[in-house]
């Protein structure tokens, strides 16, 4: 499956247009960086098809997403947002069940099998004993987990998740990103936005790098990945260094 | 469509209450029947009296009682799933002062019968619309922008009401506060209510699941794939009829559409395909109690309803609130 964009100007106000031409395939993993207010996450809505760009279009499988129906686009595609709004009392299972959703009719009731989705994700992300807590009473890394957990549940083809790591603990940094890795290895699409660069440069391979004032670039992860290119993207004088054979970004303290 | 045992036996459980509440309420009032009494009328036995009495004050008070409080209740939880506010009721965007303004712009010009009604109606409809078409603006409207336009518009009608109030002569005036406190005693005709109520319950039934997802918010639902802006105008759409009949058929009867889904909630959970139902059974048996209680406790005269609601419902809530899970 590939997800493209065609001259995409994301709607974001005050901008210089800079047509992006992406294209990226099953089994591959990117990671969006860029400084704050660039448009990470206006871009990974725009990919969902949840914010309509100022011009241009994406495509999944040669379609315009304008073409599909929403409930088969979310059966292929699943967002997880970066904020999680919750007005009413849910408990962690019942979110976690919200990525059956898309597969169900509007008659029908979730099944045991449904259920056992749910609580084989809520397991995964280690969050098993919390799952009859109410989320409002998560803490940041629990609920992210939980938001995770929902989309495990969804199982989609394309994976766009943003920041996945907030709020995480090294451990479940790891299990998080590893999580996504996996899901890549097994032909699943993934694009995420990240803020730390030695994420990316772990984990990801591919990376977009979404510039203020110039257009995007985009490519391998081990290519991209060098202080010329990211200096000018954070403004910021950064040290690179070598640890275990991974290359490490710091910024250089002034 | 398979029903399972959380749907089933809080639904069973609610409609047998309301059954015993709906019988009760027609044994009690300014003259008590027995059961065996009740029996005979409804067969067309006993004596001519227990037969009207029954049969055309009151059938029709206390089905009309159940079907306003099941209005009330439904349209205040789709209300709160639409402004993603649990403190939305079905009057918060001014429906019921829409509706007042015009009944009591009724009453003053000495209107009567079921041209109030359809003042009431006619009233809640415009309001709707006024609401809606101020809330779009520039782009969508959102619902914080839904909000706190009905909230304004609700405060307009307000003032238009106590402006009325002071300038209406004064013999007007019992009809006018009557009708402001909510009163089922003109409701003769439950027609109306149940015929609404009954066909929208089964149109929501299907919606249930979507509404679930956006009680998540708009953007959770539209990338599980739900049209979201279609769903919230349809929603929007229910919930102000369902308040305009309610409205209509009773006046503005406080506290039910507030209170009753979120009682709801914090027993059963948030499942809207099990919380709108439950609501239509326990508004109406709470709606269908405080009005045998208006009209018995210092028989013959009788007390406004929404007194009765609130006095019923605030002790149930606050009980429920701190065992809950809020």
């Amino acid at each position: 499956m590939t997800l493209s964009t065609h001259s995409l100007v994301l709607d974001i106000p005050l901008r210089e247009p800079h047509p992006l031409e992406l294209a990226i395939e099953s089994g591959q993993m990117w990671g969006i960086l860029g400084p704050n207010g660039v448009g990470k996450t206006t871009l990974l809505h725009t990919l969902a098809g949840l914010v309509t760009p100022r011009s241009g279009s994406v495509s999944l499988a040669h379609k315009p997403l304008s073409d599909w129906h929403r409930l088969s686009l979310a059966q292929q595609v699943g967002v997880m947002f970066q904020e999680h709004q919750d007005g009413f009392p849910a408990t962690v299972l019942e979110t976690a069940l919200l990525g059956r959703f898309p597969h169900l009719s509007p008659w029908e009731m979730e099944t045991d099998a449904d259920i056992a989705m749910a609580r084989a994700s809520l397991a995964y992300l280690e969050l098993s004993a919390l799952s009859e807590r109410s989320v409002s009473q998560l803490s940041g890394g629990e609920r992210q987990r939980t938001a995770l957990a929902a989309l495990l549940t969804q199982d989609p083809s394309v994976w766009l998740v943003d920041e996945p790591t907030n709020h995480l603990d090294l451990h479940h940094q790891v299990a998080v990103m590893r999580l996504l890795q996996r899901k890549a290895q097994s032909d699943k699409l993934v694009v995420m936005s990240l803020h730390d660069v030695n994420l990316a440069a772990t984990w990801c391979s591919h990376v977009l790098l979404l510039y203020p004032d110039r257009p995007a670039l985009m490519g391998r992860a081990d290519k991209l990945l060098t202080l010329e290119h990211l200096q000018p993207l954070y403004q910021q004088p950064l040290v690179q260094g070598e640890i275990d054979g991974r290359l490490v970004f710091l910024p250089k303290p002034v | 469509m398979i029903a399972p045992r959380y749907l089933i036996w809080p639904l069973l459980t609610l409609t047998i209450v309301s059954l015993v509440c709906v019988i009760a309420a027609v044994t009690q009032g300014s003259v008590a029947l027995s059961l065996e009494q009740l029996w005979q009328a409804f067969q067309g036995q006993g004596s001519l009296l227990n037969q009207t009495l029954v049969w055309e004050l009151r059938v029709p008070r206390v089905l009309a009682a159940f079907a306003t409080g099941g209005l009330l209740a439904v349209a205040g939880a789709l209300m709160q799933i639409l402004l993603r506010n649990p403190l939305a009721d079905p009057y918060v965007l001014g429906i019921s002062g829409g509706a007042s303004v015009a009944a009591l712009l009724a009453i003053l010009a000495g209107i009567t019968g079921v041209f109030l009604s359809g003042a009431a109606f006619i009233g809640a409809v415009l309001s709707t619309l006024l609401v809606f078409g101020l809330a779009q603006g520039v782009g969508r409207a959102s619902p914080m922008r839904l909000l706190l336009t009905g909230v304004v518009i609700a405060a307009g009608w307000g003032a238009c009401i106590t402006l009325m109030l002071a300038l209406a002569p004064p013999q007007k005036i019992p009809g006018m506060l009557f009708w402001l406190m909510g009163d089922l005693s003109y409701a003769h005709t439950p027609w109306l209510a149940w015929l609404v109520l009954v066909p929208i319950c089964f149109v929501l039934m299907p919606l249930g699941r979507s509404l679930n997802v956006l009680a998540r918010g708009p953007m959770q639902a539209a990338a599980l794939g739900v049209n979201v802006k279609q769903l919230e105008r349809l929603v929007f759409v229910i919930a102000s009829l369902l308040t305009a009949v309610a409205v209509t058929t009773a006046g503005s009867i406080g506290f039910v559409g507030l209170v009753v889904p979120h009682m709801l909630r914090l027993v059963l959970g948030n499942d809207q395909r099990l919380i709108l139902p439950a609501c239509a059974l326990a508004g109406g048996t709470l709606v269908t109690l405080a009005d045998t209680l208006a009209r018995t406790v210092i028989a013959p005269e009788q007390l406004p309803v929404g007194v009765i609601t609130a006095l019923l419902g605030v002790p149930t809530f606050l009980f429920l609130l701190r065992r809950g899970r809020v």
